[in-house]
């Protein structure tokens, strides 16, 4: 086995899947968002609901794009990477993988399409009904990549054949309750990250003093959503601790910073833990506190580390520390949803320049909470990559050099960095554009001067291209 | 289920290289021409489709996974840096479609970025290929070739010749997409490509022969093979006679013609291997329990759907585009 393979193919994977989430975990949200404002402006009849929807579409598709393009290079590394996984567990990721594929490409492309350029070619109500679909395409695809990484995490309804693991119960698989309390997590992690970009424009636009109708809506809306969803999050958070409590025993006491058994067990709050002492160094905790959130109890016996041999134990610092940050992104979005949408109802949130700075400096909370609580659950689950049943240090490809790895792991880093710069420039022009902007070349009034323009734009394939070309002028400096 | 697995697995990677390649090849042929206003005819002619194009390689690679995912495993490891430049290639062209257009200063990154990404892409796939034909050093079913075990003249070759093959199916789809000079330079191209891809046809032959590949074999022992060389030329043929008389319909068909037979070369020599001369359909296929499930949903009911709405999204997008336009 060779360890420097190993570990570059870890880093690269960590590197792409974790660029890779930025976008999807925005544009679900964005998309649930969209079909929200779509049927605001259907039952109000309201303009404003319009061009708020126009301008927050220009963004989706850019940042669908981005989403796509990296996300290819994921189905791709399995193989190449991970072959041993790759062969092992074909049987089960493969055909979930491909459901995700197949069923985000038809929803996705056919009903985008319709979005950039059916507005004066369907009736409202199926402008709408695209809408949704394309928010259902994304949730589909969202679905089963945590229907394959919850499987990974707790594998269930298999049985191992001839050095594969043959499912033999899809129904266990499809309805195992650790996807069902992981997959609303992810969900409303995207929600909320959608919620917070939109409050985010709002409060920048609103301090700027510009697009006045469209900033209240951005804010209050992304707000109140926030200040619903956040609370809801935290419930599911909670309730993907408990399986992890049941399930991965010693990713719970890695996370928890808990070495020995205790009865009660203490809440480390903080602390730096030590693997080499296998104890914590500065550790502020609480005691009682961690069996209550452990087992709802006041006397039940928590589990520590040392309970595993040291070949079994997750690396305790990144799991530890990445949860405590999400935690703590939580409960700051938290905090800044409710008194945001206190100082709303109040009437007061345009004159409260403070709250107006934190709205508008809290739209990396989100990602750094999806992020990190992606860390714990990743980084958590080692040394395995199917948990209790396949080494990660058995599933990378066995003749990989490190030469070879560390050749891809700076072309994929150049390449992304390289078009993400460029992506995430364009989306702050976007962005700083603003609303007004969105009706100017709207393709469909740009359609009678340019009788092409139909076959040139119109067919609904070109998802990730067509958005940015289609609104040439607002690109045009 | 394995049947029809292995038909859909087939017309995904048939899909692909026919529309992916024709795009690949506008691609190429942009890095020929620095007029803007071809350039700008050019990228029109396939900006509404080519991510559709390319959503039949995603596709392709997941239905090798889970339907075969032996296959899947050591095709795609042994294949590693390859595989790493044809996607590098295509994330590169993918996003120079949208970005060319925001930048006048640093229009000239994207333009290389489209032609380059295009043209590795194009070759990495040649090569890919070429490696599945010269067979790949397998020991214990597992890849024993080295990080580079992918790398000879024949695969060189087999680069060259996909490269040209798919410039030349672009140049038929410019001749049905483009008006005036693009139209006519793709006419005066294609002589040239036709003759490069036929001495590629030779050169390969003489390297099976002089390197005794167990390809040849397969030859003599499958007769009915020389079909696929026969349809071939024929479409050779009319392609040659639709372009002597500037016939803007069927030189598209032609290739794609070309390439079908091509492709039915190498599933008709090969079969039933999936990784020639190691593994078999059989041998690499799922469980029948993966089979089903995926057979039960995606098989029966998407993928039908899917074929229907690339039919429609061509069939909206058919007629010949302005240059004027933006893509």
């Amino acid at each position: 086995m060779n360890n420097a393979a190993l570990l570059l193919s870890r880093l690269q994977f960590a590197f792409t899947v974790s660029f890779h989430i930025i976008f999807p975990s925005f544009t679900i949200g964005l998309a649930a968002w969209l079909t929200v404002l779509e049927a605001l402006h259907l039952k109000t009849g309201r303009q404003v609901y319009r061009e708020v929807f126009e301008f927050w579409l220009k963004i989706f598709g850019v940042a669908f794009g981005l989403g796509v393009v990296s996300g290819i290079v994921m189905g791709f590394q399995f193989g190449t990477n991970w072959s041993v996984l790759a062969r092992m567990s074909g049987p089960i990721q493969g055909p979930l993988l491909s459901y995700e594929t197949f069923t985000a490409f038809y929803l996705e492309a056919s009903f985008f399409g319709i979005l950039l350029f059916g507005r004066s070619r369907v009736a409202p109500w199926f402008y709408l009904f695209s809408t949704a679909m394309v928010a259902l395409g994304t949730t589909l695809s969202a679905f089963w990549i945590m229907a394959n990484n919850s499987w990974m995490q707790v594998p269930v309804g298999y049985v191992v054949q001839n050095g594969m693991f043959v499912p033999n119960d899809w129904f266990k698989i499809m309805f195992s309750p650790v996807l069902w309390v992981r997959f609303p997590h992810m969900l409303f992690a995207s929600y909320i990250t959608g919620a917070f970009c939109v409050a985010a424009t709002g409060a920048w636009y609103a301090l700027r003093g510009v697009f006045g109708a469209e900033a209240r809506i951005m804010l209050r809306m992304g707000l109140y959503l926030a200040a619903v969803l956040v609370p809801m999050q935290i419930f599911f958070g909670h309730l993907t601790g408990d399986y992890v409590h049941d399930y991965q025993p010693a990713k719970f006491a890695a996370i928890e910073g808990r070495w020995h058994d205790e009865q009660p067990g203490s809440e480390v709050l903080l602390a730096i833990p030590d693997s080499a002492s296998e104890s914590n160094k500065f550790a502020i905790s609480v005691p009682v506190l961690g069996s209550v959130i452990g087992s709802m109890s006041l006397h039940s016996k928590e589990v520590g580390l040392t309970d595993f041999p040291r070949a079994n134990r997750p690396p305790v610092a990144i799991p530890f520390f990445a949860f405590r940050v999400m935690v703590g992104c939580g409960l700051a979005m938290l905090l800044l949803a409710w008194v945001g949408t206190y100082l709303s109802r109040k009437g007061r949130i345009e004159q409260s320049r403070l709250l107006l700075w934190l709205t508008f400096l809290s739209f990396p909370l989100p990602f750094i909470a999806t992020l990190t609580g992606w860390f714990t659950a990743e980084v958590g689950r080692q040394p395995w990559t199917v948990y209790g049943v396949l080494r990660t240090a058995e599933s990378v490809t066995p003749f990989l050099t490190a030469r070879t790895a560390l050749t891809s792991l700076i072309v994929y880093c150049g390449v992304y960095t390289f078009i993400f710069a460029f992506g995430i420039f364009y989306i702050y022009r976007l962005l700083r554009a603003g609303p007004a902007g969105s009706l100017i070349a709207h393709p469909a009034s740009a359609t009678p001067g340019r009788p092409m323009s139909i076959v040139d734009e119109a067919p609904m394939t070109s998802s990730r291209d067509v958005p940015i070309a289609a609104h040439p002028v607002t690109w045009v400096k | 289920m394995v049947m029809f697995w292995v038909s859909v697995l087939a017309l995904s990677i048939l899909l692909y290289v026919l529309l992916d390649g024709f795009d690949l090849g506008v691609g190429i042929l942009f890095g020929l021409t620095h007029d803007e206003g071809r350039r700008r005819s050019l990228m029109s002619a396939v900006a509404p489709v080519w991510d559709g194009n390319e959503t039949w390689l995603v596709v392709a690679g997941v239905v090798l996974w889970g339907a075969f995912p032996l296959v899947y495993a050591t095709l795609f490891s042994a294949l590693y840096l390859p595989l790493l430049l044809m996607l590098a290639g295509l994330i590169l062209r993918g996003v120079a479609f949208e970005f060319r257009h925001k930048t006048q200063r640093l229009r000239w990154v994207w333009d290389a970025a489209f032609s380059g990404g295009s043209l590795v892409a194009s070759f990495m796939q040649g090569m890919m290929v070429g490696a599945l034909v010269e067979g790949l050093p397998l020991s214990h079913g597992e890849y024993s070739g080295g990080e580079f075990g992918w790398l000879s003249p024949f695969t060189v070759i087999c680069g060259v010749g996909l490269s040209l093959g798919y410039t030349l199916l672009g140049a038929c789809w410019l001749i049905r997409k483009c008006e005036a000079e693009v139209r006519a330079s793709a006419y005066r191209l294609i002589p040239y490509l036709s003759l490069a891809l036929l001495v590629f046809g030779m050169a390969v032959f003489v390297y099976a022969l002089s390197e005794h590949l167990r390809v040849m074999g397969r030859w003599l022992e499958r007769p009915y093979l020389f079909a696929f060389p026969l349809i071939a030329a024929a479409a050779a043929i009319v392609l040659a006679a639709s372009v002597r008389q500037r016939r803007d319909g069927p030189p598209f068909y032609m290739g794609v013609l070309v390439f079908a037979a091509a492709f039915g070369t190498f599933a008709a020599t090969f079969w039933p291997y999936m990784i020639p001369f190691s593994i078999t359909v059989d041998q690499a296929a799922a469980p029948h329990s993966s089979l089903a499930f995926m057979f039960w949903g995606e098989g029966l009911f998407i993928l039908p759907l899917m074929l229907v709405y690339t039919a429609i999204s061509y069939r909206v997008f058919r007629g010949k585009v302005k240059s004027t336009s933006y893509h």
